[in-house]
């Protein structure tokens, strides 16, 4: 049983474990104990987390899937970047990091509400070909772009900044990511947003506006995933298109996947092990085994997918897997909860994989009629 | 004489070369329980799907209060005045049934408040909250599911589904309360409970009702006035003790 105590630690468990490991690795780093190899791991942690929290609002919470969220952070880059290279002489480096983390995000949400807009009509596969189409385009339109403008092939060079500091305003972006998705969700727009991902016909015949909703997840993720964008460049010191292919897009969605559909307490953990993971095998195989690192990283990826999914696996994972763990501070049925004052905000976060890639070939025809002679049982 | 609700004039729809629904025309007045009956495939549900935007009209039109509305799309018509139950019952199951409810409650002017206000969790949104709970909880109770508020709405059983599905449109405020075959699948016991929950409802919170039914005991005990479909077309308007004595409704269910 969970009481109304448990129930708000359980709302604010991620801010605190987030907030507290920043703080130590601040107090490490301010002191000298921290490697620029750390630094620049924790950095990557930090971008990673954003970009699957961001992600799993449109996955998990509206239930769309998207394969082009490498493309909203690669015109965060860009834009952020340059915004930051023209900006830094003129304001300094506070002023520019600022000025280019909300220029990034926001020309981001706005192409997260133009990709929306098909999502009104085309859901599943189509969208997500069409959402991989745009990460593609984006990446080649910078690609191609002039040595002048963003650099082209070569690269957009961007300004440097304390390293020290970086991966905590980093991690101060993951809080701020946090706050914005688990209130959105934990309200009556989380709630209407849930309803279209649930049944979407009954939304709109209940009068929750799905086309404001949907926009509004499109923008809310899009402008995160270009502030992570931002924060890769400033973390590089440089952007290369090559970084935003598609490769990158399904590696978030493994993330938010391995984490549990919906489940953000799990996207952290799967960003954060991920990139650990990817990181470090990057270190460890140099030389000629580097042509190992692609193939141990998806054996690893594969393992933990059937780890997480396997049936014959099931009493194993219920007693050592994270999410049991998690599960201590996380309600998983509402209906053991009687004390409904204190569930007033909780989200239903369990979606299956099937539903979210459900094969719906269908263009969204405005409506499927409900079947004559059909009374169900 | 009290003022219509809905009217419809030569409402009609084709799907295809498929006539589905023909020439209809329909008054229903302020806190009637109206009915619409018919043999499978009559067109029931397709007059539903017209009058609450899902299909638009091939021909005719029809107006709520006065208000053409006509070719307008499904959110609007909801915000209008039209509420609808679903033949395929189609709940949020993922949320818990207080949930469902509350979303019905989403646009009521006494619970507005912007994306913002959440975000930043001012102490509006929290009284908002706790205001459409506690509405939430006064409709729920008037069709019995209060006890139930926290159980996943896919774990109620059927009958309680269909009232969840009552309640959920009942949340919009509806002028026009479309309830499809509310009584399918449930048994006598139930089925006389929603009679006494459908008055209730009227009564309290003085909304007019247009059901379809093929339950006739359900419909001669509840409704006031009936019309009988048949291919698409009315056959007869009435009383339910007269129209459906009518020679040609008798016919159209022996024969269909
Ligand atoms: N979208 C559509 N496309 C083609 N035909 C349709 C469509 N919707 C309904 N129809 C047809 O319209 C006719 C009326 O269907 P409707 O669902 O309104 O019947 P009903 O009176 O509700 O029957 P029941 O009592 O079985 O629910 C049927 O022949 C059906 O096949
Ligand atoms: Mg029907």
């Amino acid at each position: 049983m969970i009481n109304l105590k448990n129930a708000k630690w359980n709302h604010y468990i991620n801010y605190i474990v987030v907030a507290a490991v920043t703080i130590i690795f601040a107090i490490l780093s301010l002191t000298g104990f921290l490697e620029s190899s750390d630094k620049y791991l924790l950095e990557k942690i930090a971008i990673a987390i954003t970009l699957a929290v961001s992600l799993s609002m449109v996955v998990g919470f509206l239930g769309e899937l998207s394969l082009g969220h490498a493309g909203f952070m690669c015109i965060g880059a860009y834009l952020g970047g340059k915004a930051a290279v023209i900006l830094e002489p003129m304001l300094g480096e506070w002023p520019a990091l600022i000025v280019s983390l909300v220029i990034g995000g926001a020309v981001a949400a706005i192409f997260g509400i133009i990709i929306g807009l098909p999502a009104l009509r085309l859901r599943g596969d189509y969208l997500a070909i069409v959402t991989l189409a745009f990460g593609e385009i984006v990446r080649s339109i910078f690609m191609n772009s002039s040595k002048e403008s963003f650099g082209g092939s070569l690269g957009l060079d961007t300004p440097r900044f304390n390293k020290d500091i970086l991966f905590i305003i980093a991690f101060v972006m993951v809080l701020a990511t946090l706050a914005v998705t688990q209130n959105l969700i934990r309200s009556k727009h989380g709630r209407a947003i849930t309803a279209i991902r649930d049944n979407e016909i009954a939304a709109r015949a209940t009068g929750i506006d799905v086309t404001k909703y949907k926009l509004l997840v499109f923008a809310i993720s899009s402008f995160f995933a270009g502030i992570a964008g931002v924060l890769y460049s400033y973390s590089n010191f440089t952007v290369q298109s090559t970084k935003f292919s598609y490769n990158y897009s399904i590696e978030i969605l493994v993330m938010v996947v391995l984490g549990g559909m919906g489940n953000i307490n799990g996207a952290i953990i799967a960003a954060t092990l991920i990139t650990f993971l990817d990181v470090e095998l990057q270190t460890i195989l140099t030389g000629n085994l580097a042509v190992l690192q692609d193939l141990i990283y998806a054996l690893i990826l594969i393992v933990l997918v059937i780890y997480n999914n396997a049936p014959a696996l099931k009493p194993f994972r219920e007693k050592y897997n994270i999410k049991t763990f998690i599960g201590r501070f996380r309600p998983h049925n509402p209906s053991k909860h009687k004390d409904d004052e204190a569930k007033w905000d909780r989200v239903p976060t369990k979606i299956k994989m099937d539903e979210v890639l459900s094969v719906d070939l269908q263009v969204s025809s405005p409506y499927t009629p409900d079947k004559p002679g059909k009374e169900g049982k | 004489m009290s003022k219509i609700v809905l009217k419809t004039e030569n409402l009609g729809i084709s799907f295809g070369g498929l006539k589905a629904v023909q020439n209809l025309n329909l008054e229903i007045k302020e806190r009637q329980l109206y009915g619409l009956v018919g043999p499978n495939g009559a067109g029931k549900t397709t007059v539903f799907n017209m009058i609450t935007g899902v299909y638009k009209p091939t021909t005719g039109k029809f107006w709520l209060d006065g208000e053409d509305l006509t070719g307008k799309g499904q959110e609007t018509i909801n915000h209008k005045g039209i509420a609808r139950t679903f033949q395929n019952i189609r709940l949020f199951n993922n949320m818990t049934v207080i949930r469902n409810v509350m979303v019905g409650l989403h646009n009521q002017p006494e619970f507005r408040c912007n994306v913002f206000t959440s975000i930043f969790r001012l102490p509006k949104h929290f009284k908002i909250e706790r205001a459409m709970r506690d509405k939430a909880k006064k409709i729920l109770d008037i069709v019995g599911l209060l006890d139930e508020r926290n159980n996943l709405s896919c774990n109620l059983p059927y009958g309680k589904q269909r009232k969840l599905e009552i309640a959920r449109a009942l949340a919009t405020n509806p002028k026009l309360l479309c309830l499809d075959e509310p009584a399918a699948g449930m048994n006598p016991h139930e089925t006389e409970d929603l009679m006494k929950i459908v008055r209730r409802i009227r009564d309290e919170y003085n909304v007019t009702i247009l059901l379809i039914e093929h339950d006739m005991k359900f419909v001669s005990g509840l409704c006031d006035e009936i019309t009988v479909l048949n291919f698409g077309t009315s056959l007869v308007q009435g009383t339910p003790e007269v129209a459906l004595n009518d020679p040609e409704v008798i016919k159209a269910y022996i024969g269909g």
